[in-house]
């Protein structure tokens, strides 16, 4: 990569080292330094100086679920309003999936009606494949759905389906009317920016507490804070997607004599639907990333029995459940984006026919539907999928982890061994030795070689709050870990990058590959490499890894594709053998779009952080982790708002350098 | 849910033994948390079994063991099974001073939690249990990780424990890794005894892991509650938390409404008592014997109906 380096702007390599050079000797003489001069302020930021955020916004937190009041109600009747506002469809939907309906309480209930069987549902999804395209796709979609069923998921996953039925609806339309909103007054839109790159970077486990005092233990708190955490993107997109609308057909429009409201409602959103429907799949593949997360406070579902396998160590149950909630995911994911490209069919009437041919899916669902509810209560297996019949691969899944676990431990504890030694420990190392004030000023430095005064100002002041609210030891083992994880991640991804874009075949392997890790959810990645390496940085650098991946190889084999074939061309003329071709050309000039995966590939770390957790990081991710199993507000906040500003630091920091390259290569002219 | 449909299961099978006691009550359902130990599972499955039999609703809501108490203090939650005097006791003073979290007793069972090591480490650090000999050769303790530390496992962070305290008070050479979780921390002791590994970490009783592997509780200076209020008490004069953990009752807490809404139960929760022998063979039961916490609690309903009949009876 050595080549790279010349393209890095201003070729100013002096700078750099000398930054470099002297963070390194900080780094490693500081904690001698501060003995020699008796100045412990060196190494440690003293607690006199720390501000009082956290302890401020936890009590303004008990102000608020406890006195805050507006004469008639208190601010907590209006939270538990909401709760109620969500909680009656969420209860219907899932008594229909699920719960059956029933009157009265416990012992004394009585049943009124079934849920729906769950032969209804399968047939019932495969007419809507059938209806939003086309024979192959009602066949995936039943596929999944029967999957759920015959592998025993399918309480667990009518359960999630349940909180996905409501969440979604929830997002699209709050987020498409805040989306309106933003385009119709700028000032709002300057107003809900920063909130919305806000609730994209910091954690979500920050805001869960929270949502918990304000909403209560439940299934509502945990649907809150899903609607929350995938309303942003449905936002943004709203944005976009109206600004794209070409001016031709809104004059037209204008010229009809529209209203600002017909010509919001009749013109511009039906026109922009659909790029609406890409926001609504994005909600959706939110909303199942946020079902395990939520599960922690109370949602059940697939979400719950990934967290509790996790927690017993199941490796099986966790895969199974995993692997469940991708089924999912793919079927609702291929649903949505077949609906949003739908063509309306040629639709004639033929007068002829009765009502059941007209409607041939529509009857079949309806017949299937009632039929099987008549049957449910005479022939058992119709209700809920017979138990006996249920596979699991769960023991297969145990016992080949305990297999590699019995005959590989030497191999694996000599790699881990040897990635911490080597890798792990010395960047550590680094990180946590560079005193607080010369990481401000550094930050500072590197914001203003490349983006100029206003970047410089931004990234030291954010620095400066991280270390004032007291968190400068777990921020810098949070880049150290972010760091190690986001280095390892594109030394794989991006070969795996280049060669996808060089190879019909590599690209179909490593995109299947690729799709499969990123709808994965989280916490399935911890299981097995918790088995294998037990709990430590390893472990979680390793899921991190896994985890963020994804755009690393996607960016890379974007670049190197779209790299201009008449430079190419240039290339060979003049004689370059491939390799050259590749580090000369294809390389140099995907560099712009490989510095954009490395930025998208450091907020899936971080976001990932947050996760492992759960096997026993030191780092910010820990820290909100605590916050919540404490149900300290302050202390959540404070520690996510440090992950949010790291992000952003590093987002607008490699922006600039981004913008920049391209200038140089004079792609941006 | 499907615990639901389990209540229902368990009521015909006890025969509705004593569904007067409820009928004048409240029908809503009790709700009671579940944390994140095989323990309070069991503990928690065998209350909600006994109250449904005695004709109660009864829901299991996941809360954590510290943030639990923002919903009890609201009447969100109501009844929470384990609260150990050895790592929740500041979370329950403060909640119950509020007065709308009341402590229903103890539960029987008796609370320790310290370091702990197995008794091969006692060959290559001679002078155990005592802390400072094991402080003296941390070094055998130590992972590459750690190095050149000694490293010590220490449960999850959720279950508090002051460790990182400990340990800077005491100027050990350790430093402290958290399991992430109860199964993660078992898991790493087992490993490791089955290759007699150094270890030291967080164990605690009632449970079946001092049971079935020889070891012992490392030898802190005593407990005493002005050790952790007062840093000038004890070794270290500028600091708290220079001695062993404290060891106590596990308590039971609950909602301050629960008395009104259940009397009934309210009686039951704060009659249950069980011992630490009979918990730690349930706990062996489902972690070493792979049973579910239904089959276990199911059985031992089955083998104490005299026992838990008498906590629900008028």
């Amino acid at each position: 990569m050595s080549r790279l380096h010349r393209l890095i702007p201003g070729r100013s390599g002096v700078f750099w080292i000398l930054l470099f050079g002297t963070t390194w000797l900080l780094s490693r003489h500081a904690l001698d330094l501060s003995r020699i001069l008796e100045a412990r302020w060196i190494v440690k930021y003293p607690a006199a100086w720390q501000l009082p955020v956290e302890r401020r916004i936890s009590g303004f937190m008990q102000w608020l679920v406890e006195d805050a009041h507006f004469g008639l109600f208190s601010f907590r009747d209006v939270t538990r309003f909401v709760a109620s506002v969500i909680e009656l469809p969420y209860d219907l939907v899932r008594n229909l999936l699920i719960d059956g309906f029933s009157v009265g309480l416990g012992n004394q209930a009585v049943e009124i009606g079934p849920s729906l069987s769950w032969i209804a549902i399968v047939v019932m999804v495969t007419a809507f494949g059938h209806f939003v395209r086309d024979w192959k796709l009602a066949a995936l979609v039943g596929g999944c759905f029967l999957y759920l069923a015959v592998f025993g998921q399918w309480d667990s996953a009518m359960v999630t389906l349940a909180s996905v039925l409501i969440a979604v609806p929830f997002g699209a339309v709050g987020g498409l009317l805040l989306g309106v909103l933003a385009y119709r007054a700028p000032a709002f839109e300057a107003l809900i920016r920063p909130v919305l790159d806000l609730m994209q970077t910091v954690p979500v486990f920050a805001y869960l507490v929270p949502i918990l005092f304000l909403f209560g233990f439940g299934p509502v708190a945990a649907l809150v804070a899903t609607i929350i955490y995938a309303m942003p993107p449905m936002v943004r997109v709203t944005i976009v997607a109206l600004r794209g609308v070409s001016d031709e057909i809104r004059d037209v429009g204008v010229m009809v004599g529209c209203t600002r409201r017909q010509l919001m409602w009749k013109v511009l959103i039906p026109t922009a639907a659909p790029t609406l429907m890409v926001g609504v799949n994005q909600v959706i593949m939110l909303t199942l990333n946020m079902v395990i997360i939520a599960s922690m406070i109370g949602a059940g579902g697939l979400g719950f029995d990934v967290l509790s396998a996790l927690r017993r160590l199941d490796i099986g149950g966790g895969i199974e459940a995993g692997v469940a909630i991708v089924v999912m995911a793919i079927a609702l994911d291929r649903l949505s984006q077949a609906f949003a490209t739908r063509v309306a069919g040629d639709y004639r009437l033929d007068p002829n026919l009765n009502i059941v041919q007209r409607h041939p899916w529509s009857a079949t669902v309806l017949i299937v539907t009632v039929v099987t509810y008549l049957l449910s209560s005479q022939v058992p297996g119709i209700q809920s999928f017979p138990e006996a019949a249920a596979l699991s691969t769960g023991t297969f899944w145990s016992d080949v982890i305990g297999y590699i676990n019995v005959h590989f431990f030497d191999t694996f504890e000599a790699i881990k061994t040897a990635f911490l030694t080597y890798l792990l420990l010395p960047v550590k190392r680094f990180f946590t030795g560079i005193p607080w004030a010369w990481g401000i000023m550094l930050v500072t430095l590197i914001g203003w070689r490349v983006g100029g005064i206003g970047l410089a100002a931004l990234a030291g002041s954010l620095t400066a709050l991280i270390a004032a609210v007291g968190l400068w030891d777990k921020a810098m083992i949070t880049l150290y870990l972010c760091g190690t994880s986001v280095l390892v991640a594109s030394a794989i991804g991006i070969p795996m990058g280049i060669l996808a874009a060089r190879n019909d075949t590599a690209n179909r392997v490593i995109g299947s590959l690729i799709d499969t890790l990123q709808t994965l959810p989280s916490f399935v990645y911890l299981i097995p490499v918790v088995m294998l390496f037990r709990v430590g940085d390893f472990s979680a650098m390793i899921a991190v890894v896994l985890y963020a991946m994804a755009p690393a190889v996607r960016y890379a084999a974007h670049g190197i594709r779209n790299v201009n074939p008449q430079l190419i061309e240039a290339g060979m003329v003049s004689g370059c053998t491939p390799r050259q071709l590749l580090w000369r050309i294809r390389l140099p000039m995907a560099f712009p779009e490989l510095l954009l995966g490395l930025n998208q590939t450091i907020m899936l770390a971080l976001s990932m952080l947050v996760i492992t957790a759960l096997v026993g990081t030191r780092d910010l991710g820990q820290e909100v982790y605590i916050a919540l199993t404490k149900a300290n507000t302050g202390q959540g906040i404070v520690a996510g708002l440090a992950v949010a500003f790291i992000a952003i630091i590093a987002d607008r920091i490699l922006t600039a350098t981004t913008r920049r390259a391209r200038r140089n290569m004079g792609l941006d002219g | 849910m499907r615990y639901r449909s389990f209540v229902a299961a368990v009521l015909v099978g006890l025969g509705l033994s004593g569904a007067a006691l409820a009928e004048a009550e409240s029908q809503e359902p009790i709700k009671l948390t579940l944390h994140d130990w095989t323990g309070q599972f069991l503990t928690t499955t065998i209350m909600g079994k006994v109250l449904a039999s005695a004709g109660y609703n009864v829901e299991y809501v996941q809360a954590d063991y510290i943030a639990q108490f923002a919903g009890l203090k609201t009447g969100d939650l109501h009844v929470a099974m384990e609260m150990w005097e050895t790592t929740g006791r500041e979370a329950m003073d403060e909640a119950t001073a509020t007065g709308n979290v009341v402590n229903m007793g103890e539960t029987g069972m008796n609370a320790i939690e310290e370091w702990w090591y197995p008794a091969y480490m006692e060959e290559v650090c001679p002078g155990l249990p005592d802390w400072q000999a094991l402080n003296a050769c941390a070094a055998e303790f130590a992972t590459p990780e750690t190095a050149p530390k000694g490293r010590y496992l220490g449960g999850p962070v959720t279950w508090g424990g002051f460790d990182d305290e400990r340990v800077e008070a005491l100027d050990m050479d350790f430093e402290v890794v958290h399991a992430g979780t109860d199964a993660a921390l078992f898991a790493e002791l087992e490993s490791a005894y089955q290759r007699k590994a150094p270890i030291v970490l967080w164990i605690y009783a009632p449970h079946w892991a001092p049971t079935k592997y020889a070891g012992s509780f490392v030898k802190f200076p005593p407990y005493s509650p002005e050790c952790y209020q007062d840093p000038s008490v004890g070794l270290n004069p500028s600091l708290a938390y220079d001695c062993g953990k404290p060891t106590g009752p596990i308590w039971k807490v609950a909602w301050s409404g629960v008395a009104e809404k259940w009397p009934g139960a309210a009686k039951a929760i704060t009659a249950f008592t069980i011992s630490n022998e009979e918990m730690g063979a349930m706990v062996a039961d489902v972690d070493l014997n792979g049973k579910s916490v239904e089959e276990v609690t199911d059985a031992w309903l089955a083998d104490n109906k005299d026992v838990w009949s008498g906590w629900i009876a008028n």
